[in-house]
């Protein structure tokens, strides 16, 4: 038994099956993520002042990463051309890139962004006792200003005991100052070697940056990593179609291979797609 | 785009389509550089002060729609694709507005947070 | 698998057919990891039973709190603490922890796991590519990996009564912040615990219906067999592929918030957490600033295209069976499609409606009435075209009839007591009491699941050949009639009287419940002739159930069309073979083309080519004109 309309177009709608499958497919993806990205604004909308941190993200690596995704959505179209003009050799290779493009995307993710995150330390310091640590906060330059206050010490957990934190402070809190500090850094700014004491009972909540921290982090976390088992599972599907089971498939019938690499193609560029907002709306914003 | 001329049929027909297929590969070259574009024109507008927040989000979300309108027309094929795909598409479109907008309207709506 | 098992003995009269080639497949492929669309439907079906039973269950031990709260339960209530651990029943005396349980995984069993399966799925995948004279499904693996999604989220969901604090506990809505704090703490298991695991197997329902509803709308866009154009489609097929439409768009932003409570949950995020929030006397050490509203907005954004996702099928089934038992075409068929059309999408419009107690303002208020008062059109021609249709039929009352035209009165009576509820006035007294439970029972149990027994006894001589027994039918069929009215009437009643619908005394303790007589009787007493309803009522399936399993190898034996229905379902072999027909159909006609005058018969299938005299007799209006008789 064979199932028609696998390969060839059903006349009356000019499509296979598949291609109306993922592109189902798809619908649902955008109303997923149009959840999250809806639970996104309404807690961006509703972060009491000084909760929706700014500049926490790395934004040259993310710049990298976005170029690196976008760079896959062509070698993946170029893959499906080469397939289509039945130059399987530059297939192969176009293939071949798109899931390097994929494991670097993850391996920077994984490997280097998420864990630089969960070795930063943050202090939200209570309403009542911010005058304390105004020299590490300068809320008054920035109400004079007309910006929001900050109400949170960052930087490098030095070391703790019952009573105080010892943090290595992040620039913004060495120098508060500074107006350079009122702006975000492209190049992010290493941590400094000025030690600040924190004593335990001035703090509101002290956490590493996980997605407990704050609503940015949750759905920063959260986001990324739905993004992120995406990506792998496109990656885990282009290997399949990048093996030699695909050649003979290709050999067989080179449209069927053609239409599936289009078809998970499709995909890959929707997550390409989905990032193309992530980034601006974590990284930038 | 849908239906090539399978590979045993007329060579001459054949070639004709893979020229057709080479034509398109210059697009998506070019569409690749113009996103690259506009990845550093994104991050280069988030240092410009707009005045408000408010105006730099808008502007990024600009460009960003920008970008995934390119993909979605040129690599995604949507430029030139069947009725049908439209048609889910747009309602899926309607929906998720109406997820965005309905929520957002109730939202303000709640007199508790005025 | 009883039921899939014996389609084998029947399989072999038909396997002559060279045409299709049959790869001789293990018995493990062929009846359970099958990706053969029959097969994957009665897997669906059997599970979709099941669960029913299972839920009914759980409601049937409520109803004994509710009659007599912290009474010992006789007989089995001593051995159910060895089954529920013995935070359930000590000495047979229901806690109210258990009793919560009971009511969140009743409203979750009997939706996600019962109905969804049963008239989505199992109709669906059964029905639906024989309807339409196809093969298969277009994507017969990702069938299957659906069915087994489901399977995996359900075992989950089952085994979540097993583990240290039992089920779920905060209702099938799960609002937040109670379920985000529920079930953690001392004592509890951070992944292991009832909240969680209702959380985890939800991800798998939600996968298993994405597959399953992006292969519905493939299969009936793409598999139509030749001549089946969409105004001859059997109305079947259409309610169908509206309900697929409806999981497909609704589902996904679920399952965003569910990822999302979950997070709350495992990752102590704060997307529902709202700031300052005191838990047994201990401010949460959570960033705060989430919203439990989002919750609410996303759960129904999903809730409420759900409901219709339960009574479309239904409508489906009950409009085939109309049209097959009247004798006449199905009356106003356009109308019929057209309004199925609108309610799948002002469906995803309404939701708010569910949330008029949460204070929201009076603009958007009046947005969504309008909605949900407009949503009330299109059902209100649906079920007068099912009505009309009777109208001059030569009625067959057999047993799919009989639960059919139960059906209509019992949906009109959900339907109409719904009104008053999209009124934000009437809502906020009527809200969370029992008048809501009579409202959406009315239109579930007595509506869907009564289209479901006549799905079940329809197309069963389908899927084996062989008919259900009338007579045994309506054994089952009176008495659960009878019961469903005495269950769910006298709730409305006590909803009305202020009766709420969690209450874990069944009103005892409540001066509402016990002050006012309604005819004869309190509130609370009114508990008494409801649970003995349902107890009586789950006596009443009984017959059923030996009814289904002996008929399966024992039953009468019937032609390929005993119904002598128009569909092509019925022109393939019963039980079909792989593959379905013995050559692809082709459709001449539509779908309901009964009594065509000048004909021998009294049902024309839609594979009868229109011959050249009909067509001249053919001009005039095909629909029967309602006043001549």
């Amino acid at each position: 038994m064979e199932i028609p309309y696998t390969i060839s177009t059903r006349p009356d709608t000019g499509l296979w099956n598949a291609k109306v499958g993922i592109w189902l497919f798809l619908a649902s993806e955008v109303m997923l993520f149009g959840g999250l990205f809806s639970a996104y604004i309404f807690l961006r909308i509703d972060a009491a002042p000084g909760m929706w941190p700014h500049g926490l993200l790395n934004v040259p690596v993310g710049t990298m990463n976005t170029a690196i995704l976008i760079l896959s959505s062509v070698t993946v179209v170029l893959a499906w051309a080469s397939l289509k003009m039945r130059r399987y050799r530059a297939y192969w290779w176009y293939m071949l890139a798109t899931i390097l493009c994929g494991v670097i995307f993850l391996t920077v993710k994984l490997a280097y962004e998420w864990p630089q995150k969960f070795e930063h330390f943050g202090a939200y310091i209570k309403p009542e006792a911010l005058g304390k640590y105004e020299k590490y906060l300068g809320n008054e330059r920035r109400t004079e200003k007309g910006l929001e206050p900050r109400i949170e010490i960052t930087g490098h957990l030095h070391s703790q005991n019952a009573k105080e934190y010892e943090v290595a402070l992040d620039p913004v809190n060495a120098e508060p100052d500074n107006p350079a500090m009122d702006r975000p850094h492209f190049f992010p700014l290493p941590v400094t070697d000025k030690i600040a004491t924190i004593e335990k009972e001035d703090v509101e909540r002290a956490t590493m940056f996980l997605p407990t921290h704050s609503a940015y982090f949750a759905s920063y976390f959260t986001i990324t990593g739905l993004h992120g088992m995406h990506v792998l599972g496109g990656v885990l599907v282009f290997i399949y179609m990048w093996l030699p089971v695909s050649k003979r498939l290709y050999q067989r019938n080179p449209e069927h291979l053609a239409n599936r690499v289009e078809v998970s193609g499709l995909f890959w560029h929707f997550v390409d797609l989905i990032w193309i907002f992530v980034f601006p709306l974590f990284y930038l914003l | 785009m849908n239906n090539p001329p399978d590979i045993s049929q007329d060579p001459k027909e054949y070639e004709e389509y893979a020229h057709g297929v080479q034509k398109h590969v210059r697009a998506y070259l070019m569409v690749g550089a113009l996103l690259l574009t506009f990845t550093a024109i994104t991050v280069a507008l988030s240092y410009v002060d707009f005045g408000t927040r408010k105006a730099n989000i808008g502007i990024a979300m600009l460009v960003a729609t920008l970008k995934a309108g390119a993909v979605a027309l040129v690599f995604m094929h949507l430029a030139a694709e069947k009725r049908l795909i439209y048609r889910i598409l747009i309602f899926t479109g309607f929906f998720v507005l109406g997820l965005f907008w309905l929520i957002l309207l109730a939202w303000y709506d709640y007199p508790i947070f005025k | 698998m009883d039921a899939s098992t014996s389609v084998e003995t029947h399989h072999e009269p038909h396997e002559h057919d060279a045409a299709h080639e049959h790869h001789e497949l293990g018995w493990w492929r062929k009846y359970i990891f099958s990706t053969d669309h029959k097969v994957i439907g009665i897997q669906y079906g059997i599970t979709g039973l099941l669960f029913l039973l299972i839920g009914f269950s759980l409601m049937m031990l409520m109803r004994w709190q509710l009659a007599y709260p912290g009474q010992a339960l006789p007989v089995i209530g001593k051995w159910l603490p060895h089954i529920f651990g013995p935070g359930s029943m000590p000495d047979g005396k229901m806690t109210p922890d258990f009793y919560n349980s009971l009511g969140a995984m009743h409203g979750t069993i009997m939706i996600f796991l019962g109905v969804v399966p049963l008239a989505f799925a199992a109709f669906g995948n059964f029905v639906v590519p024989l309807q339409i004279g196809a093969p298969d499904m277009t994507f017969p693996k990702v069938n299957m990996a659906s069915y087994w999604a489901l399977f995996v989220g359900a075992s989950i969901m089952v085994t979540s009564f097993f583990v240290p604090g039992g089920a779920a506990k905060s209702g099938w809505t799960s609002y937040v912040p109670l379920a985000a704090i529920s079930d953690t703490g001392q004592g509890y298991n951070p992944i292991f615990n009832g909240q969680t695991l209702w959380l985890i197997g939800f991800i798998f329902l939600i996968t298993s219906s994405l597959l399953g509803a992006i292969n519905f709308i493939t299969t009936i866009i793409q598999l139509r067999a030749k001549g089946l154009t969409w105004m001859r489609l059997p109305f079947f097929v259409w309610s169908q592929f509206v309900t697929a439409f409806l999981l497909v768009l609704a589902f996904p932003p679920l399952e965003a918030a569910i990822i999302m409570q979950l997070m709350d949950r495992v990752a102590h995020t704060s997307f529902f957490m709202p700031s300052g929030l005191i838990v047994n006397g201990t401010p949460l050490s959570i960033s705060g600033g989430g919203s439990p509203l989002l919750w609410q907005h996303l759960f129904w954004f999903l809730g409420h295209p759900e409901v219709y996702v339960l009574i479309l099928p239904a409508f489906g089934i009950v409009a085939e069976i109309l049209a097959n038992n009247s004798r006449k075409p199905l009356w106003g068929y356009k109308s019929l499609v057209f309004s199925v059309l609108v309610i799948g999408f002002l469906s995803f419009i309404v939701w708010a409606h569910h949330m008029w107690m949460t204070g929201m303002g009076s603009a958007v208020s009046a947005f969504f009435q309008t909605t949900t008062l407009l949503i009330s059109i299109p059902s209100v021609i649906i079920l007068s075209a099912f009505f009309i249709s009777l109208w001059g039929g030569s009625i067959r009352f057999n047993v799919p009839m009989l639960f059919t035209i139960a059906f209509l009165p019992m949906f009109g009576i959900g339907g109409l007591t719904g009104i008053p509820l999209a009124f934000n006035s009437a809502d906020l007294y009527l809200h969370d009491t029992y008048y809501i439970i009579a409202h959406f029972h009315y239109i579930v149990a007595p509506g869907t699941i009564f289209g479901l027994f006549a799905g079940i006894y329809y197309w069963f001589p389908k899927a084996t050949g062989r008919k259900m027994n009338d007579f045994w039918g309506k054994v089952h069929f009176w008495p659960t009639l009878i019961c469903m009215n005495v269950i769910f009437l006298p709730m409305f009643l006590q909803g009305m009287v202020g009766m709420h619908r969690r209450w874990y005394d069944g009103g005892q303790g409540w001066n509402v419940a016990n002050e006012h007589t309604i005819w004869g009787l309190t509130g609370f007493q009114w508990n008494h002739p409801i649970s003995w309803a349902a107890w009586i009522m789950g006596l009443a399936q009984i017959p059923f159930i030996i009814n289904f399993f002996w008929s399966i190898k024992h039953g009468e034996k019937v032609n390929d069309n005993p119904w002598e229905a128009t569909t092509l379902e019925w022109t393939a072999p019963s039980p079909p073979p792989h593959g379905n027909f013995l050559t692809p159909p082709v459709a001449y006609r539509g779908p309901y083309e009964y009594s065509l005058p000048g004909r021998e018969r009294d049902y024309t299938m839609q594979n009868e080519p229109v011959e050249p005299a009909e067509r001249s007799r053919r001009k005039p209006a095909a629909e029967p004109v309602l006043v001549s008789h």
